[in-house]
Formats: structure tokens, C-alpha cells, sequence
């Protein structure tokens, strides 16, 4: 056995292991790891690969449902979308490499979420994203907006893949650690789904896809750890992405998969090689040998460890059937790239390495996965965190002084403005069967040949989960649920990022646990279980001088299913005369609502608390909703989120380009919490069938009150209770909301 | 009416153009892979699709102009045969020397799109006889590098002979004279940057401005 350096122990501590750690590695070896080893261990042991610190807590949501095929586990989760297909989908996240090198970092978040979808089998038809920028005016935000959408859209159009939705937010606690978590969704045969146990003792093990270079090295390791201000010098561990190789792979995997060659098969992600196979025989209960020498290498001189712990991208392992190696190579040498059966499967239950005829590793699979370390990290309780987040009750607030510039106000603000400037940047109808774009509640694409419609959105409101864990990720959950029934499609199930801070912190255990609490209360109450997902710990930076941690923020990804792609209801006001109504009972709660943060500079601490989240009313409400679209009573539907109902029936006048007179608002009272304040469970609909609705309505015992008509070029707000109309232009409005975006990142901003 | 498409390494609106070829021809177009060194027999129409094809590396178009099949392709046009450009595939045609000009880096440097307004400067052309001269059209663009370049007088000769098919009408990426999409000497290659067959059906694209281009052909072909 080739022994280069001994272990000392701040090899141990470069490679993230602590010294507890380190004892069970020599526990379960048996004896002193060589260099690779311990390299292998540190891979498998980072808080990226192991989920050590949230994993006894993700347990703890609900996963299954009818129509769930395959739940968290393997590469994404499957769903029964009908006539024997899947669709097949998960959200990950790319945050620590993004914010070192945005383009890069971005772009291989996407490529590295679109290989865990296509390896299951699936073609991906979609990718959404969900980003969280720090402070516009941050001297660094520029460019790493600049570099994040480039990156994904210089991946996602070069592979043809459209990216249709999003959500993106500000906050000034991300000025140091920007986050990127990119979804990809896929459309399967059922009976062709793929799996990543190996099986077969002696079968071949194949590497195909791109050759393995320097590149990335220790990314797992460095995204489980906090930055400092050395961070920049840790550049060399972000991967290069080759969108151009990617989208070979994709053909080449899936025409291979047409056949009956693959036994198993995973991408080579987050620890490449290591990862990959280790997962592979661990989850098949079997042993892998590797001759490190037939490793397809793009540098010469690369050592085992290298080879191991390199995130080069763009790689496959699969395990063959005997005898089809010819037949498959054939396939790939076709599409122009590396084949090489590097290994088989064996009996015993360990990892060999073999390299210039020796071994150099020779570990126990057991203690790599299945038995890596597992952490009940200390929790701060429900009062503790309340005490150390003192979020103070919301007092006595002014009312809105002048309407019109409030709602303007709101609409050129960071979180709500238009991100046009962003989507069209995104290659968005590439397949043509994009049916609802970017820029509505979620995006639709047609399941190609059919009359279904996917619909799909992500979000999270990190402020809410900042205020109250366990109320924000219910929130964040719910929120996705209306938009997916504000298109009229059923929710099915959802994928999670969940981005937090360090976890050695008991309060940010209890953002932890508290969102999740809250989403597993949701999902089970809506019937939206969880089917996929991601964990990203220590989002925290010093870099700009504070150690700063994040807003809690789980994204979630949703993905609904519409029977007929052509009934779907979008968010713009279509004619004319037209009633607008509110569905859902407003509560007028303007806690951690934008239009305090934004008009009466209240946040974070002094915003008291979020809006609270009625599941049953949600999921009645939804419920409704998605028939009374089905049965073509809406003409357009909207949900209430951020900013509230004004913001939303303003968005919806603007996607139509028709105003509205909004006279009902003084029977209601105060106008500023009735339009602008946070109330869940909401929708903007419009009908030329008002009676029908109403009647549904009553008879669902939902709230629904007619609120204004369709008509004109500009908004009037009627409000009886100052007695005062607030009229504003559609111009004037538009202007608002598609300022913000082209207005911060200006002409050169492809320089920035 | 039987049709083809080249598909590249990196090609990704192969299939977009096969539908809407399949959806107005009536018939299944032969997808025919860059390393052949022929086309099939009795093709009226051959379609060079968009996407990034060797990943848009050296330069757009750049490699896939040298592949096997767009020599068959060369001699196919001057055959007469239609040949149809889009997007990567107008960067294609270029490359081939099929058409005249170049196509730059967007003016804006940013990737772009959106749905665009175009006018149809000459509705004579066998690709444009379904709209009217003049005629207001919408067709979605995306693209990165759809900034048409050429000299000044290769500019007035194919507006002077007619050969620009359509234009922008308002800015989307810095093209020369606003063009958007142009046909060789003879009239039977056009290349253009927006994709029609992304607009093929009203309901599922919001318009179907781009179908009448496939009809007009299929006409114009008889």
C-alpha cells in the first residue's frame, strides 16, 4: 500500500474531519487511513454528501402518496403523472460555488441538477430557479447577479433546456453568501425508469461523459463550511462547466436507456467519482473495484486522490449488463465521448482502488454511508429562539398617506419588481411547449404529444421563516400549493432546498426544525408530500464583516399536474367589464408585509409576526379555485403574496394591459391592510360569470367579495374610507415595475 | 412533400422544426445526423435548426458549417431544393457561405428572448408568400449571436435585389438595416434569426404567425 504523508492532525483538520470523526475513521478502518482514504472519508463524512446534521430531522416529512413512484433516496423524486408516465424532478442548490465564481457556479448548479433528473431516465423539459441576493447597492451584487444569470442561462439555453420560472429576492443577509438552488423537471416512461443500485457480482462499471481534471477538487468539503474573507482563494474548487457536453451526455444516456444495457446508473455530482460509485454499491449491498489507471484523465500525472475527490462535470458511472459494453460504447462514441469500464462489482462489501498495480484504498462501504456520522445537533427551543430573534409585536401602524405612490413605491421595489430583465436572458419556449411563460403565479409546459400540462413553481418567503420557522415554512409550502392551483393544476408533490446557516448553532437548529416542522405539517395537509430535495448548511459569511447568517430560507419546488394544458388560467385581466373578485377572507394582517418594509420601514425585528397560515382554508380554497377553473368560471386568477391584494391586482392589469376600478374597499375598512397586508390563502379572480361564482363560493362556505371591475388604461382605487381615488396610469405603473431590474444593471451589465 | 433535418451535435430545436414540418407537410421529416455525407432522394425541403450546435465554441456556426452533410446540403441548395435556416442554422448558412454576412454578438451583449415584432420586407419570396408585404408579424427570437453584419455594399445588393425577407421593427440585437431574415441569389435558402416554428399554434404559442411561413413554402412548392 503506497503511503505518502502520514496522517497528521491538520491533514485531518484540512480535510473538515473533526477529531471525533477522525477516531471513527481509524475505528472502522482498523488502522491508519493513507492519504486517499482519508480524502474519501472527508467527501463522504462533509455535511453535503451525509445530511449529518439534518437528517434525523428530514425523516420527519411526509414522502409518500398514491402517486409518488420513488420518494427522497435516489438521484430526484418520481411522481404518477398518468397514461404511464412520471414526471421526475428535484431542486438543489449551488451556493457557496456561485458566490466564489457566479457564472461558473451557476451554470454547473444547473448542469449538475439536470444530470440527476436525466439519469433517472427522464428528458428534462424544464428548469426553474430560486435566487437570494444580498443588497442591490452591495459593491459586489452586480456582478455576481450579472454572473448567476449568465450562468445559468449560458447552461440552460446551450442545452436546450427552457428555464421557465423562478423567484428571486433581496436581503441584506445574503451579501455574503448569494444563494443559487436550481430545479430541473423531466418526463418519463414509467417502465423506464432508472435506478443507481449496482448489482451483479462481476458486472462492468462504466464511466462515460467528460474526461476527469483538477477541477473542483474538495467542493463538497468547502461548501459544508462557512466563508471568511480568504474565501475568493477558494476559486480552484469551483467546477467548469461544458454545456455543449452536457447535452451530448443527455442523448447519449438516453439513447442508451431506450435499451435493455443498464442495470444502474448515477451522475458523478457533488464528490464525483467517490460519491457515485460509493453510493452505487452501498445502495446495492455490494463491493466495487476501480483500476484507477483506466480513469479517462484530462491531465497527466492526476493521483487517485485527485481522481477521486475531482467535481469535474459532466460525467456518468453505470453499472452493464455482461456482454453489452460494445453495444453501449458504440452509442457513446457516436455522441463523441469518453467510455471506459473502469471496475466491476464485487462481493465484498468494500471499496478497492487498484492503481500502477497496487492498492491504494480499501475501505469498509458501511462506514462511508449508510453509517456515516449522524448529529441531534443542540436545538434552541421555541422561547429561546423567540428571545434571540426578537421579533417585537407589530404596534400601532400609520395608514398609507398617499396610495398611488405607495403601490408604485412597491412595484419598482426589489422583491416584487419585474424580472423580465432576467427571464428573457433564459432561453424560455426552447421544445415549443411552453404554454405558460415566465412572469405568471407558475410556468406550464405541455407534456410533449399530450393534452397535459405540467405546471411548476418555487418559492419560500425567507423573511417570514426568519419571524416564525415554523409559520414561514408552512407558508412556503401553501404559497407554492396557490400558485400551482392559481393555473388551475393539481398539486402533486414538491422538492426542497433547504439553505440555512451553521447547524453548530442551536438557533439556527431551531430555524432548522422549525421549517420543517412547518413544511411536514403542510405537505400533510394538502396532500403535497416531499419527494426530493437538497440541504445547504452553512450559508454564513464573514466576508463582509459581520458573520452573518442567512434568512432561513427552504425553498420548495412544486410541480402540478393539468389534465388539459389549454384550460389553465393565467394571471392577466382579459376584457373588459369584467368583476374582480377577492377569494379568501381577508384578515388585514400587515406583519413582515413588504409594504412595511418598503413605505414604513419596518423589517426583520419590528415587523412583528408573518401571516399565519390556515391549512384547511388553504387547501378549501385551492380547492375551489382549480374547479372553478377547470369549469372555465375564471378568466384570470392571481394569488396574493408579497405586497399583497394591490400588488396583485396590479400585476394582473399590467399582464393584460386593461385597468381596473377597485371600488369596494370601504366597506372593508382602513384600505392599507386590506391591500396590502399579507393575508394567506388568497386570490385575485376575475368572471363574467359573477353569479356562478358566488353561488360555488357559498356553497364552499369561502369567502368571496366582489371588489371592481375590468376597464380603462389605469387603476382607480376608490378609497371611500380617506375619501380619496387613487388613480394610477397603467403607463406610470408598468414604468415602475420595469424599471428596477434594467435601471441597476444598466447597458454594461454583461460587463459587470 | 418530403422534408429533412440536419441534426448537429448540440442541435436543440431539431425536433421544434421536425413538428412543425411534420405538423404542415403531413409527413414525418427524415432527421438526417451531421456525419452523413448525403441527403435522402426527393427532398423538397431541408431544414438546418437552431440551438448550439459544438456548443457554439470557436465560433457560432463555426464547426458545424464543416460537418460532412452540409457539403450535401451545398449541393442540395444549388439543386434547388429549399433550404431553411434557423437561428444557429441561419449562423450555419453563413459559415457555409451559403448566404452572405455574418451574425455578431448581440449589440446588447446579453442573450435575448422574447417574443419580437418583425416586418415582412418582401412577401415574394417562396418563404414568405402566405403574408402580406409590409405585413406586421410576431415570432420569438433567442439567441445570443443574431447581430446580422455585412458590407455596405453586399447591404444595398440584397436589398436592391429584394433578398431580405424580414425585418426587425423595433431594436432586439444591433442587426444591420434591422434585418432579421434573408434568402440567397436564386431564393430558395433562407435564413433568419427568430424561430417560426415556435409559433405554429395559437393556442399553445399566442399566435401562429410562424406556421404561414411553413405553408407558404409548402404552396409555393407545390
Amino acid at each position: 500500500m503506497t503511503n505518502a504523508p502520514a496522517i497528521t492532525a491538520e491533514i485531518v483538520a484540512q480535510h473538515g474531519l473533526s477529531p471525533e470523526e477522525y477516531e471513527r475513521v481509524l475505528a472502522s478502518m482498523g488502522r491508519e487511513p493513507n492519504l486517499t482514504e482519508l480524502g474519501i472519508f472527508s467527501v463522504m463524512w462533509s455535511e453535503h454528501c451525509s445530511y449529518k446534521s439534518s437528517r434525523i430531522h428530514l425523516k420527519k416529512l411526509p414522502t409518500e402518496a398514491p402517486w409518488v413512484i420513488c420518494g427522497p433516496g435516489e438521484n430526484a423524486g418520481v411522481i404518477d403523472i398518468g397514461d404511464g408516465q412520471a414526471a421526475i424532478f428535484k431542486m438543489e442548490s449551488h451556493n457557496h460555488p456561485s458566490y466564489i465564481e457566479p457564472y461558473q457556479g451557476a451554470a454547473t448548479g444547473v448542469g449538475g441538477i439536470l444530470r440527476d433528473v436525466f439519469t433517472m431516465g427522464a428528458r428534462p423539459v424544464a428548469n426553474l430557479n430560486a435566487l437570494r441576493f444580498g443588497r442591490p447597492d452591495h459593491p459586489k451584487m452586480r456582478h455576481l447577479i450579472a454572473g448567476v444569470v449568465h450562468g445559468i442561462g449560458g447552461y440552460g439555453n446551450c442545452v436546450g433546456v427552457p428555464t421557465v420560472g423562478g423567484e428571486v429576492n433581496f436581503h441584506p443577509s445574503y451579501d455574503g453568501n448569494i444563494l443559487v438552488n436550481a430545479m430541473t423537471v423531466g418526463i418519463a416512461d414509467q417502465d423506464k425508469i432508472f435506478y443507481s443500485a449496482a448489482s451483479g457480482i462481476g458486472n462492468s462499471i462504466v464511466y462515460v461523459g467528460s474526461k476527469t481534471g483538477r477541477d473542483g477538487i474538495h467542493g463538497a468539503t468547502m461548501a459544508s463550511a462557512e466563508f471568511d474573507e480568504k474565501s475568493d482563494e477558494k476559486r480552484p474548487t469551483v467546477q467548469v462547466g461544458d454545456p455543449f457536453t452536457e447535452k451530448l451526455l443527455i442523448e447519449a444516456c438516453l439513447e442508451l436507456m431506450a435499451s435493455d444495457a443498464i442495470v444502474a446508473i448515477q451522475d458523478m455530482g457533488a464528490a464525483g467519482l467517490t460519491s457515485s460509485s460509493v453510493e452505487m454499491a452501498s445502495k446495492g449491498g455490494v463491493g466495487i473495484e476501480l483500476d484507477m489507471n483506466a480513469v479517462p484523465q484530462r491531465e497527466t500525472g492526476m493521483t487517485p486522490y485527485e481522481m477521486m475527490l475531482s467535481e469535474s462535470q459532466e460525467r456518468m458511472l453505470m453499472v452493464l449488463k455482461p456482454g453489452r459494453e460494445d453495444f453501449a460504447e458504440a452509442i457513446f462514441r457516436k455522441w463523441e465521448l469518453d467510455f471506459a469500464v473502469i471496475g466491476t462489482v464485487t462481493d465484498t462489501g468494500r471499496m478497492v482502488l487498484n492503481w500502477n498495480g497496487e492498492t491504494v484504498a480499501d475501505i469498509p462501504l458501511g462506514p462511508l454511508a449508510d453509517e456515516a456520522p449522524l448529529y441531534d445537533r443542540p436545538t434552541a427551543t421555541k422561547d429561546e429562539y423567540k428571545a434571540w430573534a426578537g421579533v417585537k409585536p407589530l404596534g400601532d401602524i400609520p395608514e398609507s398617506t398617499d396610495f398611488a405612490a405607495d403601490l408604485l413605491k412597491l412595484m419598482a421595489s426589489p422583491d416584487i419588481a419585474s424580472r423580465r430583465w432576467i427571464w428573457e436572458q433564459y432561453d424560455h419556449m426552447v421544445g415549443a411547449d411552453t404554454v405558460q411563460r415566465p412572469g405568471g403565479d407558475a410556468a406550464v409546459v405541455r407534456v410533449h404529444g399530450t393534452q397535459k400540462g405540467l405546471a411548476m413553481s418555487t418559492d419560500c418567503t425567507p423573511r417570514y421563516c426568519y419571524a416564525d420557522p415554523y409559520e414561514g415554512g408552512k407558508q412556503a409550502v401553501a404559497e407554492c400549493y396557490r400558485n400551482l392551483s392559481a393555473v388551475g393544476a393539481t398539486p402533486l408533490a414538491i422538492t426542497n432546498c433547504l439553505n440555512f446557516a451553521s447547524p453548530q448553532r442551536p438557533e439556527i437548529m431551531a430555524q432548522l426544525t422549525g421549517c420543517l416542522e412547518g413544511m411536514g405539517d403542510a405537505c400533510r395537509a394538502l396532500d403535497f408530500p416531499i419527494v426530493s430535495g437538497n440541504v445547504s448548511l452553512y450559508n454564513e459569511s464573514k466576508a463582509t464583516g459581520g458573520g452573518n447568517a442567512i434568512l432561513p430560507t427552504p425553498a420548495i419546488g412544486g410541480v402540478g399536474l393539468l389534465a388539459d394544458w389549454s384550460t389553465s388560467a393565467t394571471i392577466a385581466f382579459k376584457a373588459e367589464g369584467e368583476d374582480v373578485f377577492i377569494l379568501g377572507h381577508s384578515y388585514r394582517h400587515l406583519g413582515q408585509s413588504l409594504w412595511l418594509r418598503e413605505i414604513a420601514g419596518l423589517e426583520g425585528r419590528d415587523a412583528g409576526a408573518p401571516p399565519p397560515v390556515d391549512l384547511a382554508t388553504e387547501r378549501a380554497n385551492g380547492t375551489l379555485v382549480r374547479s372553478l377553473i377547470a369549469d372555465g368560471v375564471l378568466t384570470a386568477a392571481h394569488d396574493c403574496s408579497d405586497g399583497g391584494a394591490a400588488v396583485a391586482i396590479a400585476e394582473m392589469a399590467l399582464a393584460g394591459g386593461i385597468g381596473a376600478d377597485i371600488e369596494a374597499v370601504a366597506e372593508a375598512g382602513a384600505p392599507t391592510p386590506l391591500l396590502f397586508g399579507e393575508d394567506q390563502g388568497r386570490y385575485i379572480v376575475t368572471t363574467a360569470q359573477g353569479d356562478i361564482l358566488a353561488a360555488r363560493a357559498a356553497a364552499a362556505d369561502i369567502s368571496v367579495i366582489r371588489i371592481g371591475r375590468v376597464g380603462g388604461d389605469a387603476l382607480r382605487f376608490d378609497l371611500q374610507a380617506t375619501a380619496t381615488t387613487a388613480i394610477i396610469p397603467l403607463a406610470d405603473l408598468r414604468r415602475a415595475h420595469e424599471g428596477f431590474f434594467p435601471a441597476l444593471m444598466g447597458a454594461d451589465a454583461a460587463l459587470a | 412533400m418530403k422534408s429533412a433535418v440536419i441534426v448537429f451535435p448540440g442541435s436543440n430545436c431539431d425536433r421544434d422544426l421536425a413538428v412543425a414540418l411534420r405538423e404542415t407537410t403531413g409527413a414525418e421529416p427524415v432527421m438526417v445526423w451531421h456525419g452523413e455525407t448525403s441527403l435522402p432522394d426527393g427532398l423538397d425541403i431541408v431544414g438546418v435548426p437552431g440551438g448550439f450546435s459544438y456548443g457554439d465554441y470557436l465560433r457560432s456556426g463555426a464547426m458545424a458549417a464543416r460537418s460532412p452533410v452540409m457539403r450535401a446540403v451545398a449541393d442540395a441548395a444549388a439543386k434547388g431544393v429549399a433550404v431553411l435556416g434557423v437561428c444557429n442554422g441561419f449562423q450555419v448558412l453563413t459559415e457555409t457561405g451559403l448566404l452572405p454576412g455574418a451574425l455578431m454578438r448581440n449589440a446588447g451583449l446579453n442573450f435575448v428572448c422574447r417574443d419580437v415584432d418583425l416586418t415582412v420586407a418582401n412577401s415574394q419570396t417562396m418563404f414568405t408568400a402566405k403574408y402580406d408585404d409590409a405585413e406586421a408579424i410576431k415570432i420569438p427570437v433567442a439567441h445570443h449571436d443574431g447581430n446580422y453584419f455585412a458590407d455596405e455594399a453586399t447591404l444595398d445588393r440584397l436589398e436592391g435585389e429584394g433578398r431580405v425577407a424580414f425585418r426587425y421593427a423595433g431594436a432586439v440585437n444591433g442587426s444591420a438595416r434591422a434585418i432579421a431574415g434573408i434568402v440567397n441569389d436564386a431564393g430558395n435558402v433562407l435564413g433568419l434569426m427568430p424561430h417560426p416554428e415556435r409559433m405554429i399554434d395559437a393556442a399553445a404559442h399566442g399566435r401562429a404567425d410562424g406556421r404561414r411561413l411553413f405553408e407558404g413554402l409548402i404552396e409555393a412548392l407545390g
